[in-house]
């Protein structure tokens, strides 16, 4: 926002970019499909927000949305740091993007590309050197200066992709799937740097994602999508352990849900009782259980007691599926210290506290 | 019978033609060239011979402004073409590119109609400003015929190109500040310049040879082609001919050369 680059050299630690508010932005596309009910949204400066869900959800269109490359049905509107920019194209808003696909320009080097948005600003040439130097260094792409974009790998690329989006130091920070494309072990890499990084600029950031272990590391809050509507809005640890329905305790982490009545603040199941942490009864009610919250204990001692079914090793922990303890089997996930065999009758143990009632549908 | 060997077999066909119908027309064609009276000199007749010379000239600039021409039209409506849906869009997508099915003739007879003696144009300006705009005849005739010709060819290319660019380019560069002008020159047209290259090395290629277009206009306007057709039906200079003929396709072959490789060093040094 600051033109001045010197002065901003200083600022770089410190928080910056817009408080974003979306407000009543729907999307309905020509064809009468409607993308994106209506949502309301506050995204507080230096807050990286997650939109979570699975495709097709409306995710992608709400960043679309924010980025002025969608316009939203006639009363929704857009505001950065209180200004109205819902007219504006997404060239006016200062906003910085990365995309799936990183759309690198093949015809420029890396600094070239990470100084891109410089040079159309105008910024001299001195300076700009002086700020994709900064910001390759800040990204861990010295020595690829020169480099064409055809000649780095996945996670060069993606590097690259955030250095110029951020170069321009933009009001807020959009991430389309940014990890998406690459392989499992160097998204898991990529993931913790560019939360350092995103820590580091302390830049109002959305980043549209449908891995929930993504949303969970680098969200403040999650905005979790699903049908084009706002299923939950919540800090990650509100999101995973008071999910707002079955199908947010389901998309995000593992999830028993059980259905089963509830006498007297119990849980009645095939495989005996188990207190839910409230009084009262219900001829039926919706309860999800996180799969580590479920310990193994003495079959003779437990009032809730089922068979092993099957054993999964997953090298940190396993998972064991027991049956028969509910009208559904239950996964468990325990450390791989603890050794039980298939077809063996087992106790288990779940504190109350940590099983969560969701509401009934339909 | 190995693989290889069965390979072999199978190009024999292809072998045959081209030693057929390629090699040995092209031997006797340079041999041809060098039997004139003025032997290996008739080559160099085409860069010395002042009416040649100018006839050469006149050739590479008319090609070569159909083909920028061409270009910058094409690139234009191809574009808007991709992007854009509207009623009606296939049927003018295949008005556009109907002029594929005309031979040079008939594209002639068509420029002769509009800018002819009798022609369209010249009835209007006749009426507007009582002199009567004649201009079929002449190089800016042939000119209008290889654009009407050119341009479906390369819209086609430029579409199926536009097709494959990543619209997140754009967007990247739209969002980092660029204009609808920037995005154009930063990314649209670099992304394209293969295929711009492509379509204009064809495009060139046959506003240098057609021949029967400017046939149909006139046997006076100074193209090559015409050149060599004067020569051998109407002078029988046969050396003189096969020698001209030899000259435009390395002429021709030269120059698309060069355009090929100036892209492709432009590419590498941006890159």
């Amino acid at each position: 926002m600051d033109r001045r680059e010197g002065e901003c050299e200083v600022t770089m630690m410190i928080r910056h970019g817009a408080a974003l508010k979306v407000e009543n932005c729907g999307k309905t596309f020509a064809d009468g499909t409607c993308a994106l009910a209506r949502a309301t949204l506050d995204i507080a400066q230096s807050e990286t927000l997650v939109l979570l869900g699975p495709s097709g959800c409306g995710k992608t269109t709400l960043l679309r949305i924010v980025a002025g490359l969608e316009m939203p049905d006639a009363g929704g509107r857009v505001l950065f740091d209180g200004k109205d920019l819902t007219r504006q194209p997404i060239e006016k808003r200062n906003v910085g993007m990365v995309f799936q696909s990183y759309a690198l320009f093949p015809n420029m080097t890396v600094a070239e590309n990470i100084g891109y948005g410089l040079r159309i600003r105008g910024v001299s040439r001195l300076e700009r050197a002086a700020r994709v130097a900064e910001l390759i260094t800040l990204t861990n792409l010295g020595g690829l200066e020169h480099r064409r974009i055809d000649q780095l790998s996945g996670g060069q690329r993606q590097r690259v992709a955030l250095a110029r989006a951020v170069a321009i130091r933009p009001s807020v920070l959009l991430l389309d799937e940014p990890l998406t494309a690459l392989d499992a072990a160097l998204r898991e890499r990529l993931r913790g740097e560019l939360n350092g990084l995103l820590r580091t600029l302390g830049i109002t950031a959305i980043y549209v994602t449908h891995d929930q272990a993504e949303a969970m590391e680098l969200g403040d809050r999650i905005v979790v999508m699903r049908k084009g509507a706002i299923a939950q809005v919540g800090t990650p640890r509100e999101i995973y352990f008071t999910p707002a329905d079955r199908f947010v305790a389901e998309f995000v982490g593992a999830a028993n849900i059980i259905e089963a009545p509830i006498e007297s603040g119990d849980l009645i199941l095939p495989g005996g009782r188990q207190p839910v942490g409230s009084t009262g009864s219900r001829a039926r009610a919706v309860a999800m259980v996180r799969p580590e919250t479920i310990r193994i204990v003495d079959a003779d001692k437990a009032s809730l007691t089922g068979i092993v079914d099957s054993i999964r090793f997953a090298g940190d922990r396993q998972r064991i599926i027991v049956r028969d303890a509910a009208a559904i089997p239950l996964a468990l996930d325990v450390p791989h210290t603890i050794h039980v065999r298939a077809g063996e009758r087992i106790g288990l143990s779940i504190a109350a506290d940590s099983i969560r009632l969701l509401p009934a549908e339909g | 019978m190995s693989h290889k060997s069965f390979v072999w077999i199978c190009l024999l066909p292809l072998a045959a033609v081209t030693a057929a119908f390629f090699l040995l027309p092209m031997a006797r064609l340079l041999v041809t060239g060098a039997e004139g009276p003025r032997g290996l000199a008739e080559y160099l007749a085409i860069l010395v011979e002042p009416r040649y010379r100018a006839t050469l000239v006149n050739t590479v600039l008319l090609a070569a402004a159909t083909t920028v021409a061409t270009l910058i039209i094409a690139t234009i409506a191809g574009l808007f073409l991709q992007r854009h849906r509207f009623p009606g869009r296939a049927v003018l997508v295949a008005i556009l590119t109907f002029p594929l099915a005309f031979p040079g003739v008939v594209i002639g007879f068509m420029i002769i109609l509009l800018a002819g003696r009798q022609g369209l144009i010249g009835d209007v300006s006749a009426r507007l400003t009582g002199d009567k705009l004649v201009f079929a005849y002449s190089i800016y005739g042939l000119f209008l015929g290889y654009l009407y010709f050119s341009i479906p060819r390369v819209i086609l290319t430029i579409m199926a190109a536009a097709q494959k660019l990543d619209p997140g380019l754009a967007e990247a560069a739209r969002s980092l500040g660029a204009g609808p002008f920037a995005v154009l020159r930063d990314v649209i047209l670099p992304g394209l310049a293969p295929a711009l290259v492509a379509s204009g090395a064809i495009a060139f290629a046959t506003a240098m040879g057609a021949f029967g277009t400017a046939f149909t206009l006139a046997t006076n306007i100074d193209v090559l082609p015409m050149l060599i057709y004067t020569e051998f039906t109407l002078a029988g200079n046969l050396a003189t001919s096969a020698a001209l003929s030899v000259g435009l396709g390395v002429m021709t072959w030269l120059i698309l050369a060069l355009a090929r490789s100036f892209t492709g060093n432009s590419v590498a040094a941006a890159g």
